[in-house]
């Protein structure tokens, strides 16, 4: 299945790939519309500084810790991808608790999000890594 | 004969009966549970009563669950016989089913102490299933005073639940702080001033000696009228079939960490079965939901042939009251890292280069990665110890390491 | 504080309505233009800092920049231009020698716009490169001035070796340490997927690319920065650089700065020194001495690779290039007034050395005279900037191009001409390891290879056009070039008709 894979080599750390990721999920028409004067809640955050940075988002698990431990059964896999119903979710933070990669957080209206590698959205490639200037962030199956 | 007979329907049930479909797509699984209700997301009664999510949306797993997956449920029946020689179960009905594997998950009852007069009260509920969430919110009014006994998670999470919907709460514990089990001190002070302030009070440090009708007389001489009581003071693993059926049992059902018990094709798992915590080195009853589905989910492995085994259980907690969240680890042992700012709160505990147990309240962001470092025994002169106290991050890792995580199959 | 007499020569034109305040902008701005204001709210910019490399304006997700011209003047008059002017304010503050960088940009005349191509009509037929085979394939070396064959009709003449390219356009030198890592191994890389060359400059060669020697030229310069037997012997042919059309006459100056970690150890120098190279080889002061080197480059590499004498093109290149084929070099590459650099003096870039075209015409004409145009083969260089004008240097006479600017900006270089500061935003001419890895060698060499893929299919065309079907048949064909706007001398020298004779 094809996964986000990040390489930290090639990340500029221009924080590009958090703005394309809050359009894709704003459901707005451009991106104007969608972030101009608002604070962004993207689903992939860049960790790092101007030296060494890179951009972390769901790993999408083989045997994800956060569907097992959801307590509202909010979190499910499917066809590979870890999804959230945010109609079950009560924001618990449960899922935070338990991520090792800190992929889960709260959406604007507190209850939690997660990428879904733009399933639900324009699909073909995720956003962020349509987005990267410099494919840093790069859509594919690996082994 | 049912190749697999579950006793419960909660969440180490769902885990097992997720772990057998995951090697064996169709021997016969029969679940068995005395809540007449589909599986729904227990520890969702609050927010339920909150109004954050209702019964359809707190349904653990869809609709389709049963059938999709081939489980006979037999909802609203009650296991009172389990004969391991036999290997048959006995219904209340008097029926009686055998099985090739059999998993135990009976979960807990809440516990209510012998307290006097408690007879007297008009309206007494505890906190533990939909059943006790409906029956509560039927007496609720905007004008109800209610009084808690308890201000552990069950407690505080009830009173979240229902602050908006009454006059007033009141939190009665022996203990002389909230959420003992899972805070220090420091953190303690935190959530009670926070809920103080959002018009909870508190009598600490006393319990209720006396009940008459509606009043209630604190061993401090204290009284407090109240027109509705809740129990929340604690909760009994539900182990008695295993123990009549000569099972070892401590202060739950003795499994190992594949889910067996002592009994031959017995399992055990969730709120009424110990697990192995690697954090604290000691077997205990970690009647959390993450671990419940965990432990459920390795029995269910197990029991249909694979092999799995559920040996990184730790205490951990996630929880909320009215927007101050808290996530806490693992075991409170070691040298500490402290960091306080008003309601944000951190307290790392590490001992021999691993991370032994934290404490988050307020900024709880990505705190899994603190776990992951518990659950995996990281040897923290890995990492930048620095880099991690400053924030949970990955940035702490090294480039390898992290080039693992991020750019592999996880 | 002194005033500085300067005014900044753009402005960054912000488009508030657009602006969503990502600061991607003030993140990829080496120059620190970009700021966000915290009590505005919104991103400001301090101008004077511009370099107009448009990174911001590329990078921007909601296309809110734009770099304009200032059109804030200076009473101008057609003698003292606004730039003469700023030049001598700029002088007059910190009394130093004008540096500049990348090629000659006055408005001197360039002639591969004032020469045309032929095409057939009626009488003989063109030829369609998708339909029918076309052989771009070149060799680069001396060709022998007859063949000889044995009595079983096999070649019996010993062939000196050959520099085989698929395309006649090779990337020219540009040493590491004047770009970075990436931008040599996007080069490399590309020359290796197209069968071409590419040429390490004067830096050394950076042990992990020995294993594209096969596609790579190794160059001997001034300072012999890097230079050892395994170095010669890795690539496909070795360079000795007499001279580099931007700065004909004077040596290179890498400052310390630049010369840290693996620029140092590939260089040979220590780490912080400058590398200096001298304006002379100063064991050359000859055609004599400089077949010696020739030979010990040879002998130094068993007789193995072609070598190649790189000079610049000035007055006297044609006598020059008679002597240097003499001296047993394999290649002469000549490299024109407007080729680029990583820095040079402002007046030596603008002011010295002749025109690409006219030397060709020139060199090229002057070893056929002399009948020894087939000891060498000819690359040109210093402003080849499209297929157009690689077609039409091949017609006047060269084997090959070399490309070097029109590369660079396939890597995204925006011609901004602030190399010298070591502060590109593009990761091409700098060592700053944050600003290094805006250069990924995957996109990078990707866009190199399609843009020599692209000229390709256009010398095709082009060459089918005038019916001709291999670069062979095209090299020194004048006939299919005609001048216009020319004078006769110039006509003369290019050894070409203007257009309606």
């Amino acid at each position: 299945m094809k996964r986000v894979y990040v390489d930290e080599k090639w990340c500029l750390g221009c924080h590009l790939c958090e703005y394309y990721c809050a359009f894709a999920n704003s459901g707005k028409s451009s991106m104007i519309k969608a972030l101009k004067d608002r604070t962004i809640h993207p689903r992939i955050r860049i960790e790092g500084d101007n030296q060494v940075s890179f951009a972390v988002s769901c790993r999408h698990c083989t045997d994800p810790l956060c569907v097992k431990s959801c307590i509202a059964g909010a979190l499910s896999k499917k066809d590979g991808v870890v999804c959230i119903d945010q109609n079950k979710c009560v924001g618990c933070h449960t899922c935070v608790l338990v991520c090792p990669y800190g992929a889960l957080m709260p959406s604007e209206s507190g209850v939690m999000q997660k990428c879904e590698l733009c399933i639900e959205n324009a699909g073909g490639k995720p956003a962020c890594v349509q987005g990267c200037p410099n494919k840093a962030i790069i859509f594919e199956e690996r082994d | 004969m049912a190749k697999y007979v579950i006793i419960g329907n909660s969440t180490a049930a769902i885990g097992c009966v997720e772990g057998i479909r995951s090697k064996d797509k169709d021997g016969e699984i029969v679940l068995i549970a005395s809540e007449n209700h589909h599986t729904y997301a227990r520890p969702l009664i609050s927010y339920l009563l909150q109004g954050k999510t209702d019964e359809e949306r707190m349904k653990y797993r869809p609709d389709s669950f049963y059938e999709e997956n081939h489980v006979t449920a037999k909802l609203g029946e009650t296991v009172t016989k389990l004969d391991s020689e036999k290997k048959t179960v006995t219904l209340k009905s008097g029926e009686e089913i055998s099985y090739e594997k059999l998993l135990v998950a009976t979960g807990s009852t809440p516990f209510v102490p012998p307290m006097e007069g408690l007879d007297t009260v008009p309206e007494k509920f505890t906190f533990m299933s939909l059943d006790d969430a409906h029956a509560l919110e039927s007496v609720l009014t905007k004008d109800s005073r209610v009084l808690i006994i308890g201000a552990g998670l069950i407690g505080l999470k009830c009173a979240e639940g229902i602050k908006e919907r009454v006059k007033s709460i009141t939190v009665v514990d022996l203990a002389d702080r909230v959420l003992p089990s899972i805070l220090d001190e420091t953190g303690s002070a935190i959530v009670k001033d926070f809920l103080e302030k959002q018009g909870i009070e508190f009598h600490l440090g006393d319990t209720a000696a006396k009940f008459a009708g509606t009043t209630a007389t604190l061993k401090s001489g204290l009284t407090v009228d109240f027109d509705v009581l809740v129990i929340a003071v604690g909760v009994r693993p539900n182990t008695s079939l295993v123990k009549d059926a000569g099972g070892e049992v401590r202060r739950g059902i003795a499994a190992d960490d594949t889910g067996k018990t002592t009994l031959p094709d017995v399992y055990a798992a969730g709120d009424c079965a110990e697990s192995f915590d690697i954090s604290a080195g000691v077997n205990r009853v970690l009647a959390l939901l993450p671990n419940a589905y965990m432990q459920g989910n390795t029995a269910g492995i197990n029991m249909a042939g694979g092999k799995a085994s559920f040996d990184r259980a730790i205490p951990m907690n996630a929880i909320g009251f009215m927007g101050l969240h808290i996530i806490t680890a693992g075991t409170y042992d070691g040298e500490t890292y402290v960091r306080r700012d008003g309601e944000n709160y951190k307290i790392l505990f590490y001992k021999d280069d691993v991370l032994k147990g934290y404490i988050l309240i307020g900024d709880v962001a990505r705190a899994g990665i603190y776990t992951a470092l518990i659950r995996n025994r990281t040897p923290l002169s890995s990492i930048d110890f620095k880099l991690i106290c400053e924030k949970p991050q990955l940035m702490a890792f090294t480039a390898r390491t992290r080039r693992d995580l991020l750019s592999k199959q996880q | 504080m002194a005033i500085d007499f300067l005014y900044p020569q753009y402005e960054v034109v912000r488009n508030p309505a657009r602006c969503i305040a990502c600061r991607a902008c003030e993140r990829q701005c080496s120059n620190e233009v970009h700021a966000y204001d915290d009590e505005l709210k919104m991103m400001i910019s301090d101008e004077s800092r511009c370099v107009n490399c448009h990174r911001c304006v590329s990078i921007c997700p909601t296309r809110a920049l734009k770099i304009v011209k200032t059109d804030h003047t200076f009473k101008e008059n057609a003698n003292w231009s606004g730039e003469t002017i700023m030049e001598v304010y700029r002088q007059a503050s910190s009394g130093g020698v004008l540096l500049s960088s990348m090629g000659n940009p006055k408005p001197l005349p360039v002639y591969w716009d004032k020469i045309l191509i032929n095409a057939s009509q009626v009488t003989n037929p063109s030829i369609d490169p998708l339909r029918e085979p076309m052989e771009t394939k070149t060799f680069l070396g001396q060709k022998p001035s007859k063949i000889e064959r044995d009595e079983n009709g096999k070649i019996k003449t010993n062939i000196t070796p050959q520099l085989e390219l698929s395309v006649p356009i090779m990337f020219s030198a540009m040493s590491y340490g004047s770009i970075s890592y990436n931008a040599h191994e996007s080069l490399a890389r590309a020359a290796e997927a197209l069968g071409i060359y590419y040429n390490t400059g004067e830096g050394g060669l950076h042990q992990d690319f020995y294993k594209y020697g096969a596609n790579t030229i190794v160059q001997v310069a001034s300072g012999r920065f890097g230079v050892h037997k395994d170095y010669l012997s890795a690539g496909a042919a070795i360079e000795i650089k007499m001279g580099q059309g931007a700065k004909p006459g004077i040596g290179g100056h890498l400052p310390g700065a630049k010369i840290v970690g693996d620029v140092s150890r590939t260089r040979m120098i220590p780490e912080g020194s400058d590398a200096i190279s001298p304006a002379p080889h100063h064991d050359i002061y000859s055609i004599e001495d400089l077949r010696q080197l020739v030979f010990s480059l040879k002998e130094a590499s068993n007789y193995k690779k072609p070598v190649i004498v790189k000079i610049a093109a000035v007055h006297n290149v044609a006598a020059i290039a008679s002597g240097i084929a003499r001296s047993g070099a394999d290649i002469i590459a000549i490299d024109g007034f407007r080729g680029g650099t990583g820095a040079a003096p402002t007046r030596i870039r603008d002011n010295v050395g002749i025109p690409i075209e006219l030397a060709l015409a020139a060199v090229d004409q002057r070893l056929r005279d002399e009948g020894i145009r087939n000891k060498v083969s000819l690359v040109v260089g210093g402003s080849i900037r499209s297929s157009a004008d690689v077609v039409k240097a091949i017609a006047l006479g060269a084997d090959a191009c070399y490309i070097g600017t029109a590369a660079l900006l396939a890597l995204g270089c925006h011609l901004c001409r602030s190399c010298q500061t070591g502060k590109c935003n593009w990761g091409i001419a700098t060592q700053r390891p944050d600003l290094v890895k805006r250069l990924n060698p995957d996109i990078g060499y990707k866009r190199l290879v399609n843009l020599v893929t692209a000229w390709e299919h256009e010398i095709k065309e082009m060459m089918g056009g005038m019916g001709i079907n291999s670069i062979e048949a095209l090299r020194g064909n004048r006939l299919m070039l005609r001048g216009v706007g020319l004078n006769e001398k110039e006509l003369q020298i290019l050894g070409i008709k203007h257009a309606g004779e």
